[in-house]
């Protein structure tokens, strides 16, 4: 076509420009200003200068002394008794153990069956496959999660089935451990997240590498943790960042599911901002939990290059 | 290649626990019990008209319907044109731009929400519906540049470059020859974009102030044990309307796919 180069970038820009305002708007610019509140004094309803890293230092308070203090002054005996006693410590703690039991559990399950469409399915039924994956997914996030707590609660459809078989007498209430009931209902949630980035790395491996490693003497099973697992592991490490990253930040579950009794990071920020309106404390909390994220998801898409780099 | 009988078997009980829950909802919906448990009592369908007599719902109802068109269409558009100039023209600095616009689809949801709504309290916005818009469009943007995004890759340029040959304008060629091309893949970034803003909860709940809407009417409700049987009848029917909506997509998306010659590579995401 007779247009320059210059003028194709133009046209380029001039196209771009409205999504990419809107994300500026409406994304990197609230971004910014929670990362300027974090560093600003808060008090109740509104934030003033000067600057300071006061609301930082409060997320390591702990009823037993701040834990930054006992550290630089050496006092390390009484750090693992004060991080019990430390609110946000011991919540966001909690929350990055949930949510990477979470991403285990969702992509182990999810595994064999990417591998199971991938492998052992025709080509013209693997997207009927794909599409029975993902369809529960598109139905309201809330209707499900309020479901599992129907089907684990007190009296709620598993105890119910149980005790009518007579395979229990008492009640189960998997709802009252409440680690175990977010972790069924968010390895629910988030399975097609999972499955989807396996099954297409799984699909771009080569079976002609699978038959000569059987040709060459090796069972299926060694083929396949020497091979098949290796060469899908761009995938998993997608699942795991794709099924983590909203995790962490789960705000319905633990509120329905936990009852409020397991809160994660998002509830107390949520606390933190609406009920205190403390936007300086807040945004602290909310911009930590953003680095804690950027930087796990960091390690992974790290660890992402280096099985990349190892292939070619 | 069809001997795994165990990996088939684990495939079955895996859909049965991802279908479970929402094969229970249409059970219980009409199960004439007001505690959600085994055995089932008997037929009713009190719960859909207990459901259906409540005016709060259909005021919900009313605003997640403008939410969604707004956002659906909004969003709909702006995918429009990220994906044709990230398809069709080369410019400097497209990798950063575009994973920029795609940003959102990878930060918790809750972070995303919270900052928009500390911007909003502090310019001083009040919060209305119109704020839930705002919210949904930047969620829902990249999904529909994902989708159009496709759309536009499958599309054959030469097409283009002969109607421009035989004298139509640049304006003209994108609505007589690119525009019904990619029209499969707008109705599906439309009906997807629809649905996933019908079925937010987060950004309604936080910048809707209380207003109602569909998915946190829901969430209040379900917090009374007796409400639930009713709100069970309403999730059966949501689930069928997002079902219909979502194979309609799924139809048009494969359509568009067969219509500009290309190959079907499945799912949406």
């Amino acid at each position: 076509m007779a247009q320059s180069k210059s003028s194709e970038a133009r046209t380029g820009w001039l196209l771009i420009s409205p999504p990419a305002l809107v994300t500026l708007l409406l994304l990197a610019a609230p971004l910014a200003t929670v990362l300027v509140y974090s560093v600003l004094t808060g008090s109740r309803g509104a934030v003033s200068l000067p600057f300071s890293a006061e609301n930082y230092y409060n997320i390591f308070r702990s009823s037993d002394g701040n834990i930054l203090d006992l550290i630089f002054s050496g006092e390390w005996g009484a750090i693992p008794a004060a991080l019990t006693k430390a609110p946000y410590l011991l919540v966001a703690g909690r929350a990055l153990f949930v949510a990477l039991l979470v991403t285990l559990a969702t992509v182990v399950l999810a595994y064999p069956i990417a591998y199971f469409v991938s492998f052992h399915v025709q080509p013209s039924k693997k997207a009927l496959w794909l599409f029975l994956i993902t369809i529960p997914f598109w139905t309201s996030y809330i209707i499900r999660v309020a479901l599992w707590r129907t089907i684990l609660g007190y009296d709620g459809i598993v105890d119910s089935s149980l005790m009518g078989l007579g395979l229990m007498d008492g009640q189960l209430n998997i709802l009252s451990y409440g680690v175990t009931s977010i972790i069924i209902t968010l390895a629910h949630a988030y399975a097609p997240f999972a499955v989807l980035p396996v099954f297409v790395s799984l699909e771009k491996v080569d079976r002609s590498l699978l038959e000569a490693g059987q040709d060459l003497g090796e069972s299926k099973f060694r083929t396949f943790l020497r091979v098949t697992l290796p060469l899908s592991m761009p995938g998993v490490i997608a699942a795991v960042l794709i099924v983590f990253i909203p995790t962490v930040g789960d705000y319905v579950t633990p509120e329905l599911i936990g009852g409020g009794k397991v809160p994660m990071i998002s509830n107390f920020v949520e606390v933190e901002l609406l009920k205190r309106r403390n936007f300086a404390m807040g945004s602290a909390l909310a911009a930590s939990a953003m680095i804690v994220v950027a930087v796990i998801s960091l390690i992974f898409i790290l660890m992402n290059r280096r099985f990349l780099g190892g292939r070619k | 290649m069809n001997r795994a009988p165990g990996l088939k078997t684990y495939a079955v009980i895996y859909l049965l626990f991802l279908y479970g829950p929402i094969l229970i909802l249409p059970l219980f919906a009409f199960n004439d019990a007001s505690i959600v448990a085994f055995p089932l009592a008997g037929f009713t369908t009190k719960w859909f008209a207990e459901m259906w007599a409540d005016p709060n719902l259909w005021k919900a109802l009313k605003n997640s319907l403008i939410i969604a068109l707004s956002t659906a269409t909004l969003s709909t558009v702006l995918g429009i044109f990220a994906a044709r100039s990230s398809v069709r023209y080369k410019w400097p600095g497209k990798p950063v731009v575009m994973g920029f616009i795609m940003l959102p689809l990878v930060l918790p949801e809750m972070i995303v929400a919270m900052s928009l709504l500390i911007v909003l309290l502090g310019i001083g916005i009040n919060l209305s519906i119109f704020t839930v818009i705002m919210g949904h469009v930047l969620m829902c943007t990249p999904f529909a540049v994902a989708i159009l995004t496709s759309a536009f890759q499958s599309l054959d340029r030469s097409l283009e470059e002969a109607a421009l040959d035989l004298g139509e304008s640049a304006a003209s060629t994108f609505r007589l020859i690119i525009l019904p091309l990619v029209m499969p893949g707008i109705l599906s970034s439309f009906l997807i974009t629809f649905t996933i803003s019908i079925d937010e909860f987060i950004v309604a709940n936080f910048l809707g102030s209380g207003q109602p809407i569909l998915s946190v009417y829901i969430f209040g409700q379900f917090r009374f044990p007796a409400k639930v049987p009713s709100m069970l009848a309403l999730g059966t029917i949501l689930v069928g309307v997002s079902v219909v909506l979502l194979a309609i997509a799924e139809y048009f998306r494969r359509r568009g796919i067969a219509r500009t010659g290309g190959k079907d590579t499945g799912g949406f995401l």
